[in-house]
């Protein structure tokens, strides 16, 4: 095939997974990876109602992760019997279609966007779906990964196809050097701050620039996961040496020759030069402070020596409503310096922030210190294998000693469907990823930041420029 | 799914961007079987306080919206989680299209799949249509097969939909049996591919 026209890595990808081109706009997709977890039971009933099979259950991989406890592994055990039913329910679906799963008790065990990544099945170029909108975390890896619905799951097991219109393409180009005490996720906190949490509606981004190309795996994960929270399809980095020496001898990976001739094949994913995209968004390193959000959206970020913005001087009207609300809800007074803001909880996990990388950041800025008087705080690896990792590294002690909870992997109090919660009114320094009223239980105060900003705010107990408890390298 | 044709109904303010699929139908009510049914979750922490009681001041609690069938809400309605209950406990509740300047891209989709019919118009009209509609009740008339729906004011505005999903709202198909009957493709498409390995 000829293509004379610059392509992007985004179309390149899409060109090679259609099967039926529609007149009407409707493409169906070829499906490479499927994800399910413990909250898609509809996705499998809807199946049976139907009498349809899984049409390829080599391709599915299942993981329980929204309804399991982190605080043990023993099913039987666990206290709701609700969540009982939905980890066992996955079960049962699982094995009856001949998916594999990885099950709480399985070493493997753990966040659903954490294990595709780790175990190296969500490889460069393949187009990958799950039941959750934060799949768009997979594309960091150089894939196009976005979330669908429960129908939607059904239609891919189905047929291992999905229908989709092509959506627009954006590139957000970050240069520069990320300065001191930066991290991807205030990267993505500053491009949401900036687009809105509409910003990339209908579009799937590509992250492009040298502070991008400059990210670990870890670091381009937390920022594709969060494409979302800007409303995109999905985000995406072209895969390169880092997305090479990360995948290499992955289980999953391909192995000898085949990783070789896979290799040679993913260096072609690249945007080429003169490749339009149909918006450009650019963004200086440098400009990039350690970010944390004061409001109800994750577009209401700022950086942490900011203030609450005060809405009388705000001159467009639904902005000024949005920001009176929003300080309503989180019971904050305008131009309150953000680093005043006393928190009573903290939440190291999630799919956006408890990989290793995440735990070494957080337990650098614990190393010796101690959670402040009266403060809840836990740590929730993202899967069983980093929790072993970091506990070989000796980072559980820095966490156990400095009086933060340790614990089993799980989705947890991202968003508290198995039953792990932010009690009413109370104000949780949190590293997922969204901060809406009763994200994390009724009337809980979210404040999304890092890793290391999290621990930070443990010590001091209040929202805290980590800057200032780190030592330079 | 139940077919869509035409349909006219009070109109149900839901003011404020970003309206969010937790705020829609808390992860809480996300474990029930979809037999069960959502209703009692829709908007559940605005509807009701913490006690069970409704609270007087949300909408869907006052007459005549209590039996309303079309929601008009902000831009990036439904944002956020890709969670299907959203538009369960939408259909359960009795609402069976909502009008918005922009949705959640998943929403949408899931909205389709559904028989929920999303209608996008311009942030001008939909702003206007919601100062007027806190203002007093109006009905809005909604025709699938001409892409209209008349707004309380008199004012006709066309919409787009896909024609595909138009074809499946208007019968009450859902397009896994249209993909099931393509199987030729995709087995063409799996040889050339390699069906267990990309």
């Amino acid at each position: 095939m000829d293509h004379a026209e610059p392509r992007t890595l985004f179309d390149k990808i899409w060109s090679r997974h259609k099967v039926i081109e529609r007149d009407d706009g409707q493409t169906l997709l070829y499906v490479d990876r499927n994800f399910v977890h413990d909250g898609l039971g509809p996705a499998f009933d809807f199946l049976k109602e139907r009498n349809f099979l899984v049409r390829v259950p080599a391709r599915t991989f299942a993981v329980p992760d929204h309804y399991v406890p982190t605080d043990g592994r023993d099913v039987a055990g666990f206290a709701a019997a609700e969540n009982r039913a939905m980890v066992e329910q996955l079960a049962r679906n699982t094995e009856a279609a001949g998916i594999e799963m990885f099950g709480v008790t399985d070493p493997r065990h753990g966040i659903v966007h954490i294990i595709g990544p780790e175990q190296g099945i969500s490889q460069p170029g393949m187009v990958i779906t799950c039941g959750d909108s934060h799949t768009s975390t997979h594309g960091a890896l150089g894939a196009l990964a976005f979330g669908i619905g429960a129908t939607e799951v059904s239609h891919v097991l189905a047929s291992q196809t999905i229908w989709q219109r092509k959506p627009h393409s954006m590139r957000i180009t970050v240069e520069g050097e990320l300065g001191f005490g930066v991290t991807a996720k205030d990267v993505i906190l500053a491009i949401i701050a900036r687009i809105g949490a509409a910003g990339a509606t209908g579009h799937v981004i590509e992250y492009a620039g040298s502070a991008i190309a400059g990210l670990s795996m870890e670091g381009r994960l937390t920022l594709c996961n969060m494409s979302i929270e800007a409303g995109a399809r999905a985000g995406m980095v072209a895969p390169d040496e880092t997305t090479f020496a990360y995948l290499k001898g992955r289980p999953y990976a391909p192995k000898g020759a085949e990783w070789d001739e896979a290799v040679c094949r993913w260096r072609a994913l690249r945007t080429d030069e003169g490749a339009r995209f149909d918006h450009e968004v650019t963004l200086d390193a440098a400009d990039i402070a350690p970010m944390v959000t004061w409001g109800i959206s994750p577009q209401d970020a700022a950086p942490v020596t900011g203030i609450v913005p005060d809405p009388a001087n705000e001159p467009d009207a639904e902005r000024r409503e949005g920001i009176e609300k929003a300080l309503a809800y989180m019971g904050l007074a305008p131009t309150t310096k953000l680093a005043d803001i006393a928190i009573d909880r903290v939440f190291i996990g999630s799919c956006t922030n408890s990989r290793i990388e995440d735990l070494r950041a957080a337990s650098a800025v614990t190393r010796g210190r101690r959670v402040a008087e009266g403060l809840v705080a836990w740590v929730v690896p993202g899967s069983g294998l980093i929790k072993a990792q970091a506990e070989s590294e000796g980072l559980d002690r820095i966490f156990i000693e400095a009086g933060f909870s340790w614990r089993e992997a799980g989705c947890s109090m991202c968003l508290g469907t198995n039953g792990e919660i932010v009690a009413p009114g109370q104000r949780c320094a949190s590293t997922s990823n969204r901060n809406f009223i009763g994200r994390q239980g009724p009337g809980a105060r979210t404040h999304l930041m890092s890793p290391a900003m999290a621990a930070a705010a443990a010590i001091t107990g209040r929202l805290t420029d980590v800057r200032t408890m780190m030592v330079p390298a | 799914m139940t077919p869509f044709t035409h349909l006219i109904s009070v109109a149900v303010p839901i003011p404020g961007p970003n309206m969010d699929t937790d705020q829609i139908i808390p992860a809480r009510y996300l474990s029930r079987a979809r037999d069960v049914g959502f209703a009692d979750g829709l908007f559940r922490d605005l509807r009701y306080a913490e006690d069970g009681a409704e609270k007087p001041g949300f909408i869907l609690n006052r007459e005549p919206y209590r039996n309303g069938k079309i929601v008009v809400g902000e831009r990036n309605f439904a944002c956020g989680s890709s969670r299907e209950h959203a538009v369960w406990a939408l259909l359960d509740y009795g609402v069976r299209a909502v009008l918005a300047p922009s949705f959640g891209d998943i929403f949408y989709t899931n909205s389709l799949k559904n028989g929920l019919l999303p209608i996008r118009l311009p942030g001008a009209v939909i702003g206007t249509l919601l100062e007027r509609l806190l203002r007093e009740a109006g009905d809005i008339d909604i025709d699938l097969p001409s892409q209209q729906a008349r707004l309380p004011d008199g004012s006709v505005h066309d919409f787009d939909i896909d024609p595909y999903s138009k074809h499946c709202l208007l019968n009450g198909l859902d397009d896994i049996d249209y993909t099931l009957s393509q199987l030729g493709p995709i087995e063409a498409f799996e040889q050339r591919y390699g069906r267990e390995n990309s």
